[in-house]
């Protein structure tokens, strides 16, 4: 029991953690001044160079390894409706983290797709 | 304001894109791999794999639209809240049970057709609060 809650608390903070990371990391490159074909190849470019960026791909990695180790010990009905508190932890993390206003509005919609997708998950 | 709904328009046509090549994506993948069949797990099987996949157009073309997808996801990021990104994308649970049910004829079960209408009302709810309500990079310099 306590493996699957350490390794579903890795599963989300680390998906949620890298997340955010690339988010900041994308904040501070700026947006491409076009949406034209060369303009979002030199963002990619200056993204790449980004540190935080590459703080985030391990913690990605790191989570996808977490559902790995998970999906071999719990059925896959009960990881991915469990997975969807990544919604809300993201949420959190971008309001405490990131800085970001979420409207009333916002979370009320968070909190209807992460109890949608654990629904759909089930089947 | 004209710039807000630009801002709308561009985010919402990124999420899109997200979502298609995501789905497209793992789709293309599952089929390649199924084409290619169970891997085997010695020497011998791992390159076999290795060398059906690398030369199967349907996992290049998987590939591609999951490059699309990243590409599409940092690009909206840099402008767009990841508050409002996160859930939005989770449309695409409800697009892939609507083309379950169209194209491979699925049955759906009432628990999993609520679980679509929550998605769908939570990301309409989400798409009425502003893009953005953090500065981006080129706005702070500016």
């Amino acid at each position: 029991m306590i493996r699957v809650v350490l390794a579903l608390a890795v599963l989300v903070l680390g998906s949620t953690g890298g997340e955010i990371a690339i988010t900041h990391g994308m904040k501070s490159v700026g947006e491409p001044a076009r949406l034209r074909p060369r303009a979002v190849l030199e963002f990619l470019g200056r993204a790449v160079r980004n540190g935080w960026i590459w703080a985030g791909v391990p913690l990605m990695a790191l989570s996808f390894y977490s559902l790995l180790l998970l999906l071999s010990w719990e059925p896959i009905s009960l990881v991915i409706p469990a997975s969807a508190l990544s919604y809300v932890v993201g949420t959190f993390g971008a309001k405490y983290v990131l800085g970001e206003d979420v409207s009333v509005a916002r979370w009320a919609g968070v909190v209807l797709v992460c109890v949608g997708v654990a629904l759909v998950a089930v089947g | 304001m004209a710039s807000e709904r630009r801002l709308r328009i561009k985010t919402l046509v990124m999420v899109l894109a997200m979502v298609v090549c995501a789905n497209a994506g793992d789709l293309l993948l599952k089929r390649g791999m199924a084409q290619i069949g169970p891997v085997e797990l010695t020497a011998q099987g791992l390159a076999q794999a290795f060398r059906l996949t690398v030369t199967s157009a349907t996992i290049w073309a998987a590939i591609f639209f999951l490059l699309g997808f990243m590409v599409s996801y940092m690009t909206v990021l840099s402008w767009a809240d990841y508050s409002y990104v996160m859930p939005a994308g989770a449309f695409g649970y409800a697009v892939l049970t609507f083309l379950a049910v169209v194209f491979l004829h699925e049955s759906v079960s009432p628990r999993r057709w609520v679980g679509v209408v929550l998605i769908c009302v939570g990301v309409l709810l989400v798409g009425q609060t502003k893009p953005r309500t953090t500065q981006v990079a080129s706005e702070a310099a500016a």
